[in-house]
């Protein structure tokens, strides 16, 4: 058994951080004094979502005044951020007088949980209204037939969606440089990447141009973007949310995940979107709980709350090529856990290092088929010519760009004949140890706690050149999604950069369907995270 | 290829209701030629390879000297579920071209695949007809290439676990091809999804897509390679017709598509257990193109083999062309295709209980060799039994007019005699008819007991036939019972003698055969009603007395 974490180092690390004069106080003690109503003062993260429900309840606000306070804050920080492909702002504020109208008229009772709450789309989600690009030249313009499942969910809930979040072009990327239209910034620090492939939905909950967003998980697309861009991330378990309507990626892979700025409101989403969807075969149909109900209010937390709570810190994540401010704010987490009364260990997960390049030969895979349908014939992009082969290679030449490229091609070599059973089958055998070694592990702990990424946000262009590099950032997450698991990461700390510091998160991974369980334990860590603050410095200049 | 190819189809505007999707879209040109008229061939009986191929086994026959062919067939069966494999949209045949579809069978972003729970229904009722091992745990796998008619890129199929496999179809051969039964093995039967339609321009210069019957459920059979004569493989390709009529899956129907056989024909010097170069031949739309196609094929690769050019036969796809009854080379083969089979991420294993099998099971009509055995136990010529299975709407008639105790061997008479030439002659089913099996029985069972002739009966039965009613009312009403009071007949010939005495004369004198005469026209004066044996009777009994 690994000695237990030295708990006291640990705290004052945590502490250190979270103490240092750092301009991200003096930046966050300016916005209390903003016009941003929502974007609140330190301490623990408030609900946005309840706030807007109960000021629309209460008559307080409109959710004309809302959404409004949200464009207007969109409109500021969208130049530099560049968070959306496609912004629905008369949209927005057409459903936002209607649902006015409806509360006026005593309609009350049919406010849904998500009423007046803007929502950001990641653009290869399928929206009926609005554009629907995937990222991807080749689908410029395409507007599809339908809402994918999770969108008409969230409709149907009451929320709005704002708009189409820029990603990597078909979630292939962890940069969201790969978007066949522009380049997110980091709200933290505009020279650097919001992470990705989700980069646009987490860069616009963090500069609070919407209150939540979709995004997609196929190997770390949500949790990592939300670890660089210091906002709460959930990726389900494999089949927890519908995927019709998410354009393919890796097919056993891809799922629907969400972003919040609180663990609250990520749980409120959560609950929205999952569950059994007949026109998703993969979907699960285990009952769907109330997620938000085991989130209790800190100040009605006992002091031991995580008492019985056996976690463990997997040691493969802690060691060579991850940034030593990572590791020591994980760490930290670790032993603030500890002071919730959990019991924190360490373990191994022997498989761990295997699991990296078994993704990528699946998710390629998988891609090479997925993406076949993109071939200029029924919709998209079409390069007109002479001959059928050369109409599919220059369109899809023309409309899909080098990453995806690459990828399509690496999945065809694995797929071929002769190298079948050397790369698929193998990857296959890998994908089935590491979900081995995770129930393993996760018959001794509850939950299983490692960095969401090696390194918080790096350099806009700093791997673009460097597909392994970029590829080797993944290693955090990508096991998550061969064994099918959720996985939420909550802030939890900063490493030097920028202005203010760049946010570190936590990735709690938990058994299949265990999300209420992972969302009660990051809501605790949360709400007693003490003097940090998650509102990026760009939200101060405004 | 018709060249450059036109964006066939455009996204059209979907409507979502109750999770289904419709479309309003309305054809592309006017000039799709497609559209087709119902065909009602589905009702028809099946062909009999018949008449296409006694000419070519003769020749074939002469050729094959020191030559054996070795054939397998690949079915493709379309299932007449109601909504496709992997969606809820219908699929008529004929209908206006991109009208059935919505964003899953189109391959939009996004569109999933659910599996029809009929289409499992379907594959293992086909598995347990054609004595298959049903596996418990299949899976779908994804075909991979690229072709306008397949909106995915990719065919959903099964690869490495078929549903069903290792077993056999048993038919008997008409005695007109040399008779005999015969048992060939099936490889294995498999679930997948048809693609659509390439609609070519006329000037070749666009072609045009037609999603309609992409995502359309089919069974593909793949046969052993036990065929070795046209017949043989015709004959095959009619009894999983049968099969595939007589469980109700599909309609069978070749014209239309929905029983399609790609055949794969090779020659080996007999005695040789390797087997030769493969050619695959497609496009033949009945079974006697299949058989004629076939022994077109095999006399031409015999004659390389003789002329020692066997190197000259190559793997390949032909064409049937009916036009030159020839075969053409549509593509050769440049080694194999990688259609990168890998499985089917979107849909999960498909797992089946024993309860479910054995409910199927119980469910199954009797099927076309059990018939054929039971009707051959009965007495019945090989003939009559085949002709009898051939139609499961002619078996079934045939069997409840047994059930209502007709002899068989008299119902099997009138069923292959005048109905059939009634049914072909009017082009109808035999369901079509207001005749029942009842009034059938009926009928038999009144010539037996004497009530009416065999001629009275031709004529009541046409009026069962067209009008219907029983078979007693078309007696009374037409006044058509027979005859056998020999007083009324003896009265009837000694008119007829006395008003003939010419040739009562010549008879007389020696002329005898004019005693037929003298009954024809007493039947004439009884209207046909006189009883034939009595009449006879009693005028030969007159005529000889008179001597």
């Amino acid at each position: 058994m690994p000695p237990p974490l030295q708990a006291h180092r640990m705290l004052l690390s945590h502490r250190r951080i979270s103490s240092g004069p750092r301009r991200r106080f003096t930046a966050v003690s300016s916005l209390s004094s903003a016009p941003a109503k929502t974007v609140v003062a330190p301490g623990p993260a408030p609900s946005s979502i309840l706030s807007i429900r109960e000021s629309l309840l209460s008559g307080e606000r409109t959710a004309v005044d809302i959404t409004s306070e949200y464009l207007s804050r969109l409109r500021r920080t969208e130049p530099s951020v560049r968070s959306f492909i496609h912004v629905a702002d008369a949209a927005a504020e057409r459903e936002a007088e209607e649902l006015d109208r409806r509360i006026a008229s005593g309609g009350k009772d049919a406010v849904g949980p998500l009423a007046g709450v803007l929502v950001g789309v990641k653009d290869n989600l399928c929206t009926a209204a609005m554009p629907s690009t995937g990222g991807s030249r080749i689908l410029d313009g395409f507007q599809p037939a339908y809402d994918a499942t999770a969108v008409r969910r969230l409709r149907e809930a009451g929320a709005i969606v704002v708009g189409k979040t820029n990603l990597d072009e078909f979630g292939m990327g962890s940069t969201t440089e790969g978007s066949g239209f522009q380049v997110t910034t980091n709200p933290w620090d505009d020279s650097c990447v919001p992470g990705g492939s989700s980069g646009g939905s987490a860069s616009a909950v963090s500069a609070r141009q919407c209150v939540v967003s979709l995004g997609s998980d196929t190997g770390g697309s949500v949790r990592q973007p939300a670890s660089f861009c210091g906002v709460v991330g959930l990726k389900p378990t494999y089949g927890r949310v519908s995927r019709f309507g998410l354009m393919a990626y890796a097919s056993s892979l891809d799922v629907v995940g969400c972003f919040g700025s609180s663990v609250f409101d990520t749980a409120t989403m959560l609950s929205v979107i999952a569950g059994h969807d007949k026109m998703d075969s993969t979907s699960s149909s285990n009952d769907v709980p109330d997620y938000r109900s085991d989130l209790v209010s800190p100040n009605l937390l006992e002091s031991k709350p995580l008492n019985n709570v056996r976690i463990g810190i997997i040691q493969e994540t802690l060691g060579e090529g991850v940034d030593t401010g990572v590791i020591s704010s994980v760490k930290a987490a670790a032993s603030h856990l500890e002071q919730l009364g959990s019991v924190v260990e360490e373990v191994t997960l022997p498989s761990f290092s295997l699991g990296l390049p078994a993704y990528y030969i699946l998710a390629s895979s998988e891609a090479s088929s997925n993406l076949s349908r993109y071939d200029g014939i029924r919709y998209g992009k079409q390069v007109p010519a002479d001959e059928l082969n050369e109409l599919y290679g220059d369109s899809r030449a023309n409309g899909l760009g080098h990453e995806v490229k690459m990828r399509i091609l690496m999945g065809t070599y694995a797929l071929s004949a002769g190298y079948y059973d050397a790369y698929y089958k193998r990857a296959q055998q890998v994908r089935t140890l590491v979900k081995k070694s995770f129930e393993e592990a996760l018959k001794r702990y509850d939950v299983l706690i490692s960095p969401a990424a090696p390194s918080a946000a790096y350099k806009i262009g700093e791997k673009t050149n460097d597909p392994l590099a970029m590829y080797a950032g993944d290693i955090m997450t990508v096991n998550v999604n061969l064994a099918g698991l959720p996985a939420l990461v909550v802030p939890c700390g900063f490493v030097e950069g920028g202005s203010a510091g760049l946010p570190v998160g936590l990735q709690m991974i938990g058994s299949p369907f265990s999300e209420g369980n992972l969302l009660r334990i990051g809501h605790i860590f949360e709400q007693t995270l003490q003097d940090l603050s998650f509102v990026p410095p760009l939200l101060a200049d405004i | 290829m018709a060249l450059p190819l036109l964006r066939g189809i455009t996204t059209p505007t979907l409507f979502r209701a109750n999770g289904m999707f419709c479309t309003t879209q309305r054809p592309i040109l006017a000039h799709f030629s497609a559209n087709k008229p119902e065909s009602s061939v589905r009702t028809a009986a099946p062909k009999s390879t018949q008449q296409a191929t006694r000419e070519g086994q003769v020749v074939a026959e002469q050729n094959t000297q020191g030559f054996e062919a070795v054939i397998g067939i690949e079915t493709h069966v379309q299932l007449s579920t109601i909504t496709k494999a992997f969606c809820s949209c219908p699929y008529n045949y004929g209908s206006q071209p991109n009208t059935t579809i919505c964003p899953t069978c189109m391959g939009h972003p996004g569109a999933l695949p659910v599996l029809n729970a009929e289409v499992v229904e379907c594959a293992v009722k086909l598995g347990l007809a054609l004595n298959c091992n049903i596996s418990m745990t299949s899976k779908f796998d994804r075909k991979q290439y690229f072709y306008p008619d397949l909106p995915k890129g990719y065919q959903i199929s099964q690869f490495d676990i078929p549903i069903a496999e290792k077993g056999y179809v048993d038919l008997d051969i008409p005695l007109e091809f040399g008779g005999g039964h015969r048992r060939f093995g099936i490889t294995r039967v498999h679930m997948e999804e048809d693609a659509g339609k390439l609609l070519h321009s006329e000037s070749g210069s666009y072609s045009q897509v037609d999603l309609n019957r992409a995502g359309v459920p089919l069974l593909e059979i793949v046969s052993e390679p036990d065929m070795r004569t046209g017949i043989e493989a015709a004959e095959y390709g009619a009894e999983i017709q049968r099969v595939v009529r007589y469980l109700g899956v599909g309609n069978g129907n070749m014209q239309e598509g929905s029983l399609r056989c790609d055949v794969n024909v090779s020659v080996r010097p007999i005695g040789q257990s390797e087997f030769g170069t493969k050619v695959e031949i497609k496009n033949m739309n009945s079974f006697s193109a299949i058989s004629r196609a076939i022994d077109y094929e095999i006399s031409r690769q015999i004659l390389l083999h003789k002329e020692s050019q066997a190197d000259q036969i190559v793997q390949e796809t032909r064409l049937w062309d009916e036009s030159s009854q020839k075969t053409f080379t549509m593509r050769k083969k440049e080694g194999l295709a990688d259609y990168r089979y890998f499985p089917e991420p979107d849909l999960p294993e498909v797992i089946l209980t024993t309860e479910y099998i054995d409910e199927i099971r119980s469910s199954m009509p009797e099927l076309p060799e059990a018939k054929r055995r039971r009707y051959e136990n009965m007495g019945l010529s090989m003939q009559d039994v085949i002709f009898l299975a051939n139609d499961d709407n002619v078996a079934h008639f045939f069997d409840s007019t047994l059930e209502h105790g007709a002899d068989a061997k008299m119902a099997a008479n009138w069923i292959m005699g005048d109905i059939a030439a009634y049914l072909k002659d009017e082009k109808l089913s035999i369901h079509d008819i207001k005749l029942t099996p009842l009034e059938l029985s009926e009928m038999i069972a009144s010539i037996k007991n004497g009530i009416i002739s065999g001629k009275i009966a031709k004529e009541i039965l046409v009026e069962l036939i067209s009008k219907g009613g029983t078979v007693k009312s078309v007696i009374e009403e037409k006044d058509l019972v027979q005859i056998a009071d020999p007083a009324a007949i003896e009265a009837m010939v000694d008119q007829v003698l006395t008003d003939n005495p010419k040739q009562l004369e010549q008879y007389r004198a020696g002329k005898t055969k004019l005693q037929g005469f003298f009954a024809g026209q007493v039947m004439k004066a009884s209207k046909g009603k006189a009883s034939p044996v009595l009449l006879n009777k009693i005028l030969g009994e007159k005529l000889k007395g008179d001597c």
